[in-house]
Formats: C-alpha cells, structure tokens, sequence
C-alpha cells in the first residue's frame, strides 16, 4: 500500500471513488454526497461529511490509498468489463436470494411462523454477494445479528436457514440457534453473533487459525480468509480495534469489511462517531483501510474485496474495508423505525443496488431481461419450496434440549424407555447403558 | 431431593409463547390518568423522572435512551424533561459507558446506567465487578460508588441463547453490589428509587415481559417520596402449608400456582425475594419454620443458583423445621434454544411449581410419561 503523496490535498474514498468511476457508465457515476449521512431530527452536530474544508486536514497525510493492484487493474479495466456474464449472473442470483428470503421472512414473521427479533438485511447485498461470492468454500463468515444473507451467500441452502428461523429440527442449527445464530461448519459459517463487537475477536481467531496451520503445522495450502462483517455501531467499539491491531500485528489473512448502513437502531453514525471515516482507523493500525464510495453497487465493493482478499491470501495481512450501504427496513422488525428522515431513506431506496447491477447487465449486454426474469422466478420457487419445507420439517423432539451441552447428567437424555438416563438406579454406578 | 423439576407433556406452545416482542412499539400510558393501575413501563418511568427532578446529580446514560426513547420505551420523555446532558445516548460501547459511569460516580454522580437488555452487561463487566463493586472496600471506603446499572433480565421469548438469561445469581455472587429484582409496579418504583438513593452499586434487573404488565397501585406507591428497604423480602400471599420463594417474573408464576394449589386444599406462602442480595435471609427461614416446606423458583440456569443459596439458608438455620426435602425449581441447565417448543420446555412454568409443592406436601403425582 502506498501513501497517497500524490493526492496531498485529497481524501482517499474520493481518490478513490474517482478511479473506479471513470470505467462505469454514467447512469452510476454518483455526484458529490449529499450530506444524508445518518441525518437526525435535533441534537445533530454540524454535518461531518467530507467537505473540502475538512478540519482533520492535518491527518490526510497520513491517508492510506486503495492499493496498487487496484489502479492497475483500473487500468487495464478501461478497455475492458468489470464482469464476465456468469459473473454478473451469479450475483444478480445472489443479491435476489438475499432480498427476497428477506422478504419472505417479514411475511412469515408476521404470520407467526418465526419469533423473537429478526433483523433483515435488505438494501446491503451488495456488500454480502460482494465479498462472499469470491471466497471459496474453506473461507470463513463471521457474521451479526443480521446474519441471513450472509449465510445464503456462503452457500447454506436457504431450505436450511428458513427452517431454522421456523425453529425446526431440519434448520441449519436444528432450532437452537435462531435468527440471529447462524452456524454452518460445512459452510464456514462461524455464526451469528448477537452482540456487538463479538464476532470481531472470533473471526480474528479464525483468520489465527488459518495462520497457525500453515506457518506452524506447515499445512502449505492452508490460504483460507477469514471476513469479519459487521457495522458502523460496532466500529467503535473496544473490541474492533483490540483486534484491528492484533490482526495487523500477527499479519492475520482477514478482512474486516464494515456495512455502515448508517445507523445503529436509532442512533445515527454521525452522533456515535468522533471521526465518522471508519476507514481510517485501518491506516491508524498499520493496515489499508479502503472506502467503497460505491453507493451500494455491488461491482464496486466486489473490485475491493478481490483486491483485499488476495492481500489476505497472500499472506499479506489484514484489510480494513468500509462499504457504504443502507438497510431498507427497520432495525428488526420489532423497530418503529421513526428516527430515519424519509428524504434519506428515498435517497438510499433510489441507489437500490439491484437495480443498479441490473442496469449494468442490460448497458453492456450481458444478459437479456429474459434470463433475468428466470433468475427472478427460480428464486422465488426455491423459496416458496423452503418456505414450504420449514413449514412441513418437524419440531425439534424434547430429547433435544439436553442434547449438545455439558451440562447436567440429564444432557445424557432420553433412554428407549422414554424416561431420562440419569433417572436409572444404575447411572450413579456407572453401569447404565447412556 | 434437589432435582430440576422438568416434565413437561406434549410440545404444545400457549399463545404467550407466540407473543411477539415489539418493545418499541408498545405505547407509554401516563400514570396519572389511571389511579389504580400502573405498568411495570410506567413505574420505573416515573420513578426515573421523579429522581432526576429531585437531585440533578442523578444522570442517565446508555444506548437508545434518549432520541429513541429507550429500546424498551423506559425513559420515554426523559430527553425531552432533562435535555441531553442528563439523558445521554452511548455509542454501542458497554465497557466504556460503564467505566465512565462509575468514575463519575466515584465523584458523587449518581449515574444510572442502562443496559438494553443485561445480556450487554457482559461487555461491561470488569467494571460493574472490579470497578465499582469492590472500590468502597478497597479504598477503605473514601471512595463510594452510587451507581445504578439497570435494563431487562431474564429470559425473553424466542430471542435465542445470548439473549436470554438471567444474571441474578452471577451479580449477587459479588460482595460490594446489591442486586435489586422488582416483580410488580410497586416494587419497580419503591426499589428503583432506593437504589438511585442508596450509596452503592446496584444492579437492577428488570424484566422485559413485565414491562407492559399492569399492577395496582395505592396512593403511598405513587407518592414521589415512596420507596422500598432494600434486603427485604415482600410475602404476596400468606400460606401454612408450603413457603414459595420466587424473584421477578416467577413471582407471577408461584401466585398462579398458589391458586391452583389453594383448590385442591394446600396454602402456599408466596415470598417475593425483591432483593436478591442482601438475601432476606429472615422472612424466609420464618417462612419456612412455619410452613415447614420450601419450593424455590428461578429462571436462571439451577447450578449455584438463586434457590441453591436459599436451599443452604433454610439447612443451616431451619433443617430441624422441614418435613420435606426443598425442591428447587430452575431453568433448564442449556442455552436457551430458539425453538418456541424447547424453550418452553427450558423454562419454568406453572405447572412445575404446582407438582414440586405437592410433591413436597407428599401429596403423590405419577411422574409425568417422558415424550
């Protein structure tokens, strides 16, 4: 990574926001930002965006900008497209599974099919289909409380995820876990936190695992990246910066990608943050720290993560990336959602990043609205069958409660007689049959 | 015989277990327009401003409390009233909104921290144990701390593992803090006011399925001088046959299952703990001498719980009073699963407390057949 020397007097996201424009039509070039960063009713302090008299001028030195093989990708992009078609297929299909599961769970939630809070991602694919879609199997999610679609982009079957938040034995965790506890050890999927800031240590231990293996076990063909995911809210929390510095430390294959959407519940980024750049905090920690201007296009956050997961791959240490994006819906939803400005939201709801991959696909002639229109109808089947599965899939059976835990000897469970094991005379001799 | 009691029948989930949690979006209704009844929302809510109007060192602080009006709508008003140098939203930030609370309350500050739900306490709980718990001892009390950390507890419905347990037993496990459980609109104003007052740390564990409970209330609970002693236990409902003890949401639970007992001839002494530490170690040992039988009932996980303390009580001072061995009822000893049907079955319910009491009143029930 090279400082940015050669744009003393510019902000780095601009810098960059600038080279990956110039090779986009211009139906997505994005003016200047309007100033709708998490705007809030009263109590807001004096817009922080970035304006050219930037009061934090003094630290733009030491500004990391995006890296070198990006510019020269951007070079040779010029002549060329940022996607193949199946590329542009495979996340058109991504981002529509990842919208309309969502969907699917706002309806089935308000049927009662599924409880407890259920936060919903719309508005963020870009961000899940934009890094997921370039791990490989082995490559590991730690994910939040918004866990879904990050757990659809990794590959989880969605018949698998619907059915846990329908709290059945088929569901990915058999129902222990819920809505916000995606597990996937198949899939590497390391949860499902739901509180904030702790995935971040998990997966920095994931990406120290990776490590550990191949330096230490000598498994040579250990290269497996670890994404952590997680929000504006989180980044300022203890935990993201004891691990930002560990992982630069260590030199740890990870990338924490933060979707700042905004807004943490109701508490808008701008009045949770002193210095509202997320990005910065990377080059603050001896890593590159990368601003996706992309308005939530999903061909820009992709051209990031190839960049930041190669680094990772390499064994070239960890990125620190900040997508901006939006959430369409509330918190959960649970949420009123009555603190966000309308104008904002219609703001963000015009940039949506389907549509934008969309319009990418039919200018450069990758698909025809036809084989979109599959795709759409094929997501939709497969949903109404994993709706359908949840729905059929049985409860989880009461020996289950006492399974996977140690814990008390009635975790031993239920012997053929349907009574507990424990409840035999012979358990405390030691010759019952568990 | 100190068994979890947990035979359930069937896997049949009550409405209640399908209740849907919309905190934010339920609707505060003043107390003043109803004079009998209050919500547990409405009582901490007016003991909250009732305590910021009289002592301006008294401060709120932590995430969503003011433009939000509370993730749970407790300080709905507040930012409003005390403006935001009193109501003070946080970054997501547990462990440095705790430390600052408790370094400002090392200076007289009388902060009342939230936690949106305890589970968050985690994050923060060097300093509600290392910082402000033992400091007063440390320092050989020249510097006390009159703190308040407060927000919902206990399990709630189909939020999962990490977001649904109880923490009394963890909290009341530490010298230096007192651990406060209101049950009903009465306690939530009478405790919360006390421990805003009191001079040490306190944890005030709510209950979020209380919240939009409704209790009466007399016109001394609604004076704004009312408050409660606390380490003092509360018996809602005399009884000669067998003593309950219960804390928060549970209290609810032994009342129902007194009822169902008080049909078939057994009178069950209800005892509402209110405070888990100091434990009223007192009102239930006279209890229990007098009823000679004891159930305890917890949410939280059974092993050195809530009803494990209070099971040691009543053998050190009371085992020559009992005609029958304490029956402990607790949550089951897993994370809670998300499953509406598994997590009924890892709570407590009515029905277990009524079959532990006649158990106990050697009154014989067939095992329940195991599923």
């Amino acid at each position: 990574m090279s400082l940015s020397a050669t744009h003393p007097l510019q902000l780095n996201n601009t810098a960059i926001a600038a080279r990956s424009n110039d090779k986009l039509p211009s139906s997505l070039l994005l003016t200047k930002t309007p100033s709708f960063l998490g705007s809030t009713r009263k109590l807001r302090p004096a817009s922080l965006s970035a304006k050219p008299n930037h009061p934090n001028a003094h630290r733009r030195s030491a500004v990391v900008s995006v890296s070198e093989a990006v510019k020269e990708k951007k070079a040779s992009a010029s002549t060329n497209l940022l996607i193949t078609r199946e590329e542009g297929l495979e996340l058109y299909e991504d981002m529509v599974l990842g919208r309309s599961f969502e969907d699917m769970c706002a309806q089935m939630y308000y049927r009662g099919k599924m409880f407890g809070f259920v936060h919903l991602y719309n508005g963020q694919e870009a961000v899940s289909t934009g890094f997921i879609k370039l791990t490989k199997q082995e490559d590991t999610v730690v994910s939040t409380y918004r866990d879904h679609v990050h757990s659809l982009s990794k590959g989880v079957p969605a018949r698998e995820v619907m059915s846990e938040l329908f709290g059945k034995a088929t569901g990915c965790c058999r129902g222990q876990g819920g809505s916000m506890h995606m597990f996937s050890r198949d899939h590497n999927v390391l949860g499902g936190f739901a509180f904030i800031g702790e995935g971040i240590p998990v997966a920095t231990g994931a990406a120290f695992s990776s490590r550990y293996r191949r330096e230490v076990l000598k498994q040579a063909d250990c290269d497996h990246v670890t994404l952590a995911f997680f929000g504006d809210g989180t980044a300022n929390n203890g935990q993201f910066f004891e691990c930002l510095n560990m992982a630069a430390l260590w030199k740890l294959p990870i990338v924490f990608v933060v979707e700042n959407n905004l807004w943490a519940i109701g508490m808008s980024h701008l009045r949770a943050t002193s210095d509202p750049e997320i990005w910065k905090k990377g080059p603050a920690f001896g890593m590159p720290g990368v601003h996706v201007d992309g308005r939530m296009d999903v061909l820009k956050v992709r051209e990031v993560a190839k960049e930041a997961i190669g680094r990772a791959r390499r064994g070239e240490g960890p990125t620190l990336v900040e997508c901006e994006t939006y959430r369409f819906r509330g918190h959960s939803l649970a949420d009123p959602d009555e603190l966000r400005d309308p104008a904002e939201k219609a703001h963000y709801a015009a940039r949506d990043p389907i549509t934008a991959l969309k319009k990418y696909i039919f200018e450069h002639n990758l698909a025809s609205e036809q084989e979109l229109k599959t795709i759409d109808k094929k997501i939709d089947e497969l949903l109404e069958d994993a709706v359908e599965f949840a729905d059929e899939s049985p409860l989880p059976p009461r020996s289950q409660l006492l399974e996977n835990v140690f814990a008390d000897p009635k975790g031993f469970g239920i012997g053929p007689d349907g009574r507990y094991r424990c409840e035999d005379p012979k358990f405390t001799q030691g010759t019952a049959k568990v | 015989m100190l068994g979890i009691i947990r035979q359930k029948v069937g896997a049949g989930c009550s409405s209640a277990m399908l209740q849907r949690i919309r905190p934010v979006a339920s609707v505060c209704r003043s107390y003043s327009s109803s004079a009998k009844e209050m919500t547990v929302r409405d009582a901490l809510n007016s003991a909250l401003d009732e305590e910021m109007s009289a002592d301006p060192k008294v401060f709120l602080m932590g995430e969503e409390v003011g433009e939000y009006q509370g993730a749970y709508k407790i300080s709905k008003g507040l930012l409003d009233k005390y403006g935001p140098d009193r109501v003070l939203d946080t970054p997501i930030t547990e462990a440095g909104f705790t430390g600052i609370g408790v370094g400002a309350a090392y200076y007289g500050l009388k902060p009342v921290v939230e936690f949106m739900t305890f589970n968050f306490s985690m994050q923060a709980i060097d300093h509600i144990i290392n910082s402000a718990a033992k400091s007063n001892y440390m320092s050989a009390s020249q510097i006390n701390v009159p703190i308040v950390f407060r927000g919902p507890n206990g399990a709630a419905a189909g939020v999962g593992a990490q977001h649904s347990q109880c923490y009394a037993a963890w909290f009341a496990a530490i010298p230096g803090l007192k651990v406060l459980t209101p049950y009903s609109s009465e306690d939530a104003r009478g405790l919360l006011k006390a421990a805003i007052r009191d001079p040490d740390p306190v944890v005030f564990l709510e209950n979020e399925l209380l919240y939009g409970e409704s209790f009466p209330v007399s016109a001394e609970v609604l004076d704004s001088s009312f408050c409660l002693p606390i380490g003092k236990a509360k018996i809602e409902r005399e009884g000669k046959d067998i003593t309950i003890t219960a804390f928060s949401k549970m209290v609810g639970y032994a009342l129902q299952a007194a009822e169902i007992l008080a049909k078939e001839g057994i009178s069950a002494e209800v005892i509402n703990l209110r405070s888990i530490r100091p434990l009223d170690r007192a009102t239930i040992n006279t209890s229990v001498r007098k009823t000679n039988r004891l159930v305890t009932v917890e949410e939280g996980f059974p092993q050195h719980g809530v009803g494990a303390e209070i099971c040691t009580s009543v053998v050190e001072e009371s085992f020559g009073y009992l005609d029958a061995p304490v029956e402990r009822i607790a949550g089951a000893d897993v994370p809670m699963p998300y499953a509406a049907n598994l997590e009924r079955l890892a709570l407590p319910q009515v029905e277990d407390i009524v079959r532990a009491a006649k158990r106990a009143c050697y009154r014989s029930v067939p095992l329940a057949a195991s599923a």
